[in-house]
């Protein structure tokens, strides 16, 4: 089964937004994504992140954060869920946008990581 | 010694207590190297964890520190949420196993170094929690112990976190994360040592 994407912000809308832009180039992709607390503040949700994990289509998948918090909530989901998680250091809208695109155009994963290295900003 | 259910109930409605009154306290040490949030955060996760405790209707030590870690890690909203969520989740493991209180602080302190990759000296709870987990051992926790941490996580530069991106300013300031950690500490030495 090809890659999926999940994306995972501090803000709601923030998380919204990248999600729009990256189905630009890669409508095909499964891609799902969490933002801000469970109140719609700014923040980390255990449960939308784990929800965004749990319903993205793909077993396998590549996840990009904005700030610590929400790599942090990320780690804790990705120990509790049988899915294989991958979290990516990358620069968070730049790293999602290539990885999008190359699931998009049918890469490999050892080309996207290839691809992804040089964006690792943290 | 050994930590009772009661006892860990009693211990984590009082530190709700603590991070309540002195929210606004947490927030302006936070707001000085930091994002601002941490005292309504904790405020926000405790008040959860005291809600869970009182409708709880488990009453094994592993359950009460098992709900506190499921209130803080789905209710914080900050980056001390998973990180006193793995404290408490951890703690919950080892209560499987021993009810032995230093080994519980112990495992706490273990749960938030993997999850934070931080450790002693960079200006982060560790810096709280480490001298108390080495108090309980050598059985000399006290008020004193709290007050030295405090006084020697003042001077250093954080490397972790927030905090770590004001670099040189950081010195000087108190760590968010080390003072409410204080408070949990001292309540645990009012409900559960004294």
């Amino acid at each position: 089964m090809s890659l999926g994407v999940v994306v995972a912000s501090h803000v709601d809308k923030i998380a919204e937004g990248v999600h729009r832009l990256l189905k630009e180039s890669a409508p095909d992709v499964s891609i799902t994504y969490a933002g801000g607390t469970d109140d719609g503040e700014v923040g980390s949700s255990y449960a939308l992140i784990e929800a965004a994990i749990e319903q993205n289509d793909s077993d396998t998948l590549y996840c990009f954060y904005d700030l610590g918090s929400a790599k942090m909530t990320l780690e804790m989901v990705s120990e509790m869920t049988d899915k294989d998680v991958t979290i990516i250091d990358a620069a968070f809208i730049e790293g999602a946008y290539t990885a999008c695109a190359l699931i998009q155009g049918g890469y490999n994963q050892a080309d996207i990581d290839a691809q992804l290295a040089p964006l690792k900003v943290k | 010694m050994d930590l009772t259910h009661e006892q860990a109930t009693r211990w984590l409605l009082n530190f709700h207590q603590k991070v309540t009154e002195n929210k606004a306290y947490l927030s302006e040490l936070d707001q000085a190297i930091g994002d601002g949030d941490h005292g309504s955060n904790m405020a926000r996760g405790t008040e959860a964890v005291s809600d869970k405790l009182e409708s709880a209707t488990d009453d094994s030590l592993e359950a009460v520190l098992k709900q506190a870690a499921m209130a803080l890690i789905s209710k914080v909203g900050g980056a001390s949420g998973p990180l006193y969520g793995s404290a408490f989740m951890a703690m919950a493991k080892t209560a499987k196993e021993t009810s032995e209180l230093s080994a519980l602080i112990e495992a706490g302190l273990d749960g938030i170094k993997h999850r934070g990759k931080a450790d002693v000296g960079d200006k982060t709870m560790v810096d709280m929690w480490q001298p108390v987990a080495t108090a309980l051992r050598e059985d000399t926790l006290s008020l004193a112990t709290i007050d030295q941490a405090l006084r020697e996580v003042k001077p250093l530069k954080a490397k972790k976190g927030r905090a770590s991106y004001v670099g040189e300013r950081s010195i000087g300031a108190l760590d968010p994360g080390a003072v409410s950690s204080g408070y949990l500490f001292t309540a645990l030495i009012e409900e559960v040592l004294s």
